[in-house]
């Protein structure tokens, strides 16, 4: 029961041929080698695997692989260009957004994708948005300053 | 997670021909939050799954009769963002916005929050006490059902095998009308709930009598449940706050909690009382502000 599909991850065309149940998850991590992403809980509550699937985000953990044929996927790989991190990347080292870093792959791909869907958000917005990403060194309150600083580096 | 065949089909009509031919062996799947846990802790093993993603013209917003009609496809995130909904029915996207994270909801969709039956959910809740129901597609054809009569039991709807959830139609509140949906949860605000009220009240043109109420819980029982005893002491009713306070007091005698770690079911029946009291208030307060607004 396998099938290959084919679709596109950080902008490259990639086909693989996968077990029908293989989640997007470990598609991405095992077939594709793309780590980043990691597997927190495993039921779509914790955002460690949060990628961005048509530009919006998702848990992959609960995604099937074979739901993304055809379809556009961004990882947090994808994020950086070749010489600069992304302004959310570089937001989260500046303002101190992660202590042991297991969530910020998905921290960060949630921040860049609030920031794709509401470029100046307020705190309530910033937090409504981001209350789907666990952090259990609980470092919130600079998850939000390094999100502030991404939207508006003036203003942190 | 077992092994199982999919099939990712570009119409309704090969949707249900494959489902026809694998009854109960197969399940349907649309956004997967639901169906993809349950499989993953392995609760259910299907042998066969029916993608709906594919099959185009499900995953629409329209206007129905006056009211709306979502289709079976579109996402928790579009009803709680579509500016037709927030305009027509904002209690509908308030009710939306509730339901677990952002990114659930970019993933979860109406028709498989409907056909999932979990009784702890937020949309269903809304739904009902709006009137709403629900499409469904089989092979014999097409059928449409009060959405109160499609929860059966825990996990269990009137879905015959082979059927397929379509959309949902809500009609739209009449003049003089407010709606609240009220969840309670004390732990965090991505849970379901502990208990959940939505309510409408729609008044006289006098603005003083109550003409209808419509009052549906959630998280209160194996499905969700319409409070009819608490609706027929609203009905005709000149309306004050003693009036709901009562009315909310008798849903206490339609809910039929179970314990567990949200709370125990004597403290979720007080809570169902307190909370259907408010949503109650709630949706009196607006049905008066839209009694002032025509004036």
């Amino acid at each position: 029961m396998n099938r290959k599909i084919r679709l596109t991850v950080n902008g490259t065309a990639r086909a693989v041929e996968i077990p029908t149940y293989r989640t997007l998850l470990d598609c991405l991590r095992n077939d594709l080698g793309l780590t980043g992403s990691k597997e927190g809980c495993g039921v779509g509550v914790c955002g460690a695997c949060t990628v961005l699937f048509d530009g919006k985000m998702i848990s992959s953990c609960i995604a099937l692989a074979v739901s993304a044929d055809g379809h556009e996927i961004t990882t947090i790989e994808g994020l950086a260009g070749d010489e600069r991190l992304h302004p959310v990347q570089q937001a989260f080292i500046d303002a101190g957004g992660f202590q042991c870093g297991i969530c910020t792959p998905g921290q960060v791909v949630s921040a860049k994708a609030l920031l794709d869907a509401i470029p100046n958000p307020s705190d309530a917005e910033i937090r409504e948005w981001m209350l789907g990403n666990l952090c259990r060194c609980t470092g919130y309150y600079k998850i939000i300053e390094s999100i502030r600083a991404a939207a508006q580096p003036s203003r942190a | 997670m077992n092994a199982f065949e999919y099939a990712a089909p570009r119409t309704l009509d090969e949707a249900l021909a494959v489902l026809g031919e694998h009854g109960d062996e197969a399940r349907v799947i649309a956004g997967g939050t639901a169906l993809v846990t349950m499989m993953r802790q392995r609760l259910v093993r299907p042998s066969y799954l029916v993608s709906l993603r594919e099959i185009a013209g499900l995953d629409r917003i329209e206007a129905a009769n006056g009211g709306l009609r979502l289709g079976a496809l579109v996402t928790h995130r579009e009803v709680e963002t579509s500016p037709r909904v927030r305009e027509r029915l904002p209690v509908l996207a308030e009710t939306f916005r509730r339901v677990a994270s952002v990114r659930i909801r970019h993933m979860a969709t109406v028709g498989g929050a409907l056909a999932h039956a979990d009784p702890n959910q937020d949309p269903p809740v809304t739904l009902i006490a709006l009137g709403a129901r629900v499409e469904i597609r089989g092979a014999r054809g097409r059928r449409e059902l009060p959405l109160e009569e499609f929860f059966r039991d825990y996990y269990e709807s009137a879905l015959e095998p082979g059927e397929v959830v379509t959309g949902v139609v809500v009609p739209s509140l009449p003049t003089a009308s407010g709606a609240a949906y009220v969840k309670f949860l004390p732990r965090t605000a991505d849970d379901y709930a502990t208990v959940a009220v939505a309510a409408t009240v729609s008044l006289e043109p006098d603005g003083e009598r109550c003409r209808t109420a419509r009052i549906a819980l959630g998280s209160v029982g194996v499905t969700p449940i319409r409070a009819r005893a608490a609706e027929a002491l609203l009905a005709g009713q000149r309306v004050g706050a003693d009036l709901l306070r009562a009315a909310g007091e008798s849903v206490k005698g339609a809910v039929d909690p179970l314990s567990d770690h949200r709370g125990s079911a004597a403290y979720k029946r007080e809570m169902a009382a307190v909370m259907a009291g408010r949503a109650l208030t709630q949706a009196w307060d607006a049905a008066r502000a839209s009694v002032r607004g025509t004036r």
